[in-house]
């Protein structure tokens, strides 16, 4: 016993002593919150490293503009832990804020920094409740309305005449966020849903039942509003029962080619809507994949992505605000509901990014399509 | 039982609310001269909701002797039915304390309810088979609560059931300026946010006078004895399943309430978060703090709830340290050698004697 109880607190003197140096006081003090233990911890803590990488960025260059950047773990949590994170974070100084990662705990995070006056850009939170009402409020991806009316566009225009099912997780916000905009844009648009599947988080590893139900309705396209961890077992599942209809999935889908364990042939045609693509021409996108490939030794997926961009988007909103890392946080928040509306920025994850008052981005989907272990852009 | 024995088991109630009274005033007095940070402050409401859950789930496990894994159902109850309660006055009572008042005792009341129903199937059973069912009683409501719309407007509540999954929050056809309350999976959200600490004291005081009041009662005694022999004491005539449904149903009903002021302290609220891993944590909280010791629940919820806050600067080892500090301390609090060594520190300063001896 007194061993162990030797052995913790050796432990516990190294960690405390490991504890990063205090940054100058000519920074902005930047604070995240997102899962970063638990299930959820793959998107708290890929959105952390995007976060980081930016940060570390733009403190090399000398424009004499510095960022200090602290994460804090919700464990992917809408009530209590998300609010005691975000509360760590304001004790710790934080004057804007990167966050949160998932939407739920953005709901809560974004009423309360709505009172403190705390600006928020959340990466990854795409519930349109996180912004609704709210002025200080704003997203770098997509809601999942915009998420369910572009998929149903696109498949109004390149799969016409397609029999659609629809699996989706009805106990996520998240899916059950997409899949309403979708059934109600595709009846809209003449599509025809032949069947729609539900399962929940604690049945999501038997698909049979949906994909027989599927097939027996005569769907050959199914759409999968939903992660890719449920969507490597319906790929599997589906392939072991002969059954090959398309795959059409959203930016959920994004990071199947690198789950562990999985055997990415069974996702060869799948087709996924994606902010991020992390093989584009572009210079930027192809120095970030660089970076952090180097870094984490793996790709980054749309969720790092888009923690990179929120990062700069934040620079470029302090700097066309004036904003100096004296003000108070609710200061700068006002400066920048001022001026977010007007700029516009081009990031990893879509160029030429503008947005509404209402906190919603404007930006272009890229649908692409999973050949040979890669995406590629489709041709229908 | 005697009447010196009394008096000694009721000085300890005494001093479980003096202890409770004492830190409220120590945790007021700091908070008004701010002494306290903002996490620290944020931590409170939901410290108090834990301790009732702990308080109430030790009646079932401790006292009546019946495991339940699905305390965290109840809470579900009572904070959903708490925030339609509030989130549907919100027009009609301008005073945010009357109506969290009102959506504690309506969420009371739904829990309690639902404790009555599940506990007619469920107090039949004992062990290991009243565990089971109760963990799925917890998965059941948790499931049913994601198919629920409820909406508010001018004409009064608009609930749908739905459990096809294919309809939406507007499929309420609410009329203009109706707000909707909970949507489903994404549960409720745009809550205004009306709990208070003070409020989680009072509820906090009311649960130990129900709950220590319930156990030195002649019903108390009862409810121990089916505890303790469930045979010997239907052959002295108690009526077990009574009994049973008395310390249950008064379980259930603190932890509606519980979960009334939990819900009304954050804005949004899933109905995934009254899960499993939520019914287990409290019950850590119980076990940890021993068994039908009221005072210990509540030692053992403060330590636990602030434990994974303060560890925070650990960043990723967070959740492995808080897990370690759980294994020694429930390996120390039962270790043979240092329980011996307890005993002969207790009879040293001998007084403490007889108080600890109640903590079975």
């Amino acid at each position: 016993m007194k061993k162990t109880l030797a052995l913790i607190l050796a432990l516990t003197l190294v960690f405390a002593l490991a504890a990063p140096a205090a940054f100058a006081d000519d920074a902005f003090k930047l604070g995240s919150s997102g899962p970063l233990t638990g299930g959820a911890a793959i998107y708290g803590i890929s959105v952390m490293n995007g976060i980081q990488i930016a940060v570390d960025e733009i403190n090399a260059m000398d424009d004499g503009f510095k960022f200090e950047f602290k994460s804090q773990d919700d464990e992917a949590d809408s009530g209590d832990k998300a609010i005691n994170a975000y509360n760590t974070l304001m004790d710790w100084g934080m004057q804007v804020m990167a966050g949160t990662v998932t939407s739920g705990s953005g709901i809560t995070v974004a009423a309360q920094a709505f009172e403190d006056r705390t600006f928020m850009l959340t990466p990854s939170g795409s519930s349109p409740d996180l912004t609704a009402d709210k002025d200080n409020a704003y997203q770098v991806c997509f809601t999942d309305p915009a998420q369910g009316t572009l998929s149903a566009n696109v498949f109004a225009e390149s799969f016409p005449g397609a029999k659609v099912a629809v699996i989706y997780r009805n106990d996520d916000a998240y899916s059950q966020g997409i899949r309403d905009t979708f059934v109600k844009e595709a009846a809209a648009k003449g599509l025809d849903v032949v069947y729609e599947g539900t399962f929940t988080d604690s049945t999501s590893t038997d698909f049979s039942v949906q994909l027989t139900a599927a097939q027996a309705a005569g769907a050959d396209l199914i759409f999968l509003p939903i992660y890719y961890t449920p969507a490597s077992v319906i790929l599997q599942q589906a392939n072991q029962m002969g059954y090959a209809p398309k795959f059409f999935g959203v930016d959920g889908m994004d990071g199947i080619l690198t789950l562990e364990g999985f055997d990415t042939s069974l996702a060869e045609g799948v087709y996924l809507m994606t902010p991020f693509f992390a093989h584009a021409d572009d210079e930027r996108t192809q120095a970030f994949t660089a970076e952090y490939t180097k870094r984490f030794g793996e790709e980054p997926n749309q969720f790092a992505a888009d923690g990179y961009d929120a990062a700069y988007i934040l620079k470029a909103a302090l700097q066309a605000a004036g904003c100096t890392p004296d003000m108070s946080a609710a200061d700068i928040c006002d400066a920048l509901v001022e001026v977010i509306t007007t700029i516009s920025y081009d990031g990893v994850t879509g160029t030429g990014m503008t947005w509404k008052s209402t906190g919603e981005v404007s930006k272009d989907p890229i649908v692409v399509v999973i050949q040979d272990g890669a995406y590629v852009t489709p041709e229908f | 039982m005697n009447l010196k024995k009394r008096f000694k088991e009721a000085k300890s109630d005494y001093f479980t609310y003096a202890g409770v009274i004492l830190a409220f005033i120590v945790i007021s007095v700091l908070k008004a001269n701010g002494g306290l940070n903002r996490s620290q402050t944020g931590l409170l409401v939901p410290i108090c909701c834990y301790i009732v859950m702990a308080v109430s789930l030790n009646l079932t496990v401790g006292i009546l002797g019946d495991l339940s894994l699905g305390h965290a159902g109840f809470m579900s109850v009572g904070a959903f039915a708490g925030v339609i309660t509030a989130m549907g006055l919100y027009n009609v009572i301008p005073s945010a304390p009357v109506r969290l008042a009102l959506a504690m005792i309506v969420g009371a009341f739904f829990a309690a309810v639902i404790g009555f129903l599940i506990g007619i199937p469920v107090l039949r059973l004992t062990g290991d088979y009243l565990a089971i069912v109760t963990l799925a009683f917890g998965e059941i409501i948790k499931e049913l609560i994601t198919c629920l719309l409820v909406g508010v407007d001018a004409e009064g509540l608009h609930i749908i059931f739905n459990v096809s999954g294919s309809k939406t929050a507007t499929d309420l056809n609410l009329l203009e300026g109706g707000r909707v309350i909970i949507k489903g999976a994404q549960g409720a959200t745009g809550t205004k946010t009306i709990a208070s600490f003070t409020a989680g004291f009072i509820l906090i005081m009311i649960t130990l006078v129900i709950v220590q009041n319930l156990i030195r009662s002649r019903h108390g005694r009862a409810i121990m004895a089916v505890r303790d022999n469930r045979i010997a004491a239907e052959a002295v005539g108690i009526p077990v399943t009574r009994y049973k449904m008395m310390a249950f149903v008064t379980s259930a009903a603190l932890a509606g309430a519980a979960g009334a002021l939990f819900g009304l302290n954050y804005s949004n609220l899933a109905a995934t978060k009254f899960d499993f891993n939520t019914s287990i944590l409290v019950l850590v909280f119980v076990v940890l703090g021993g068994l039908g010791n009221i005072w210990g629940s509540i030692i053992a919820t403060v330590i636990l709830y602030i434990l994974p806050e303060a560890l925070r600067s650990f960043a990723s080892y967070r959740m492995l340290i808080y897990a370690i500090v759980l294994i020694v301390v429930m390996l120390t609090t039962n270790n043979p050698v240092l329980k011996t060594y307890r005993e002969q520190l207790r009879e040293k300063f001998g007084k403490n004697k007889d108080k600890e001896a109640t903590g079975a």
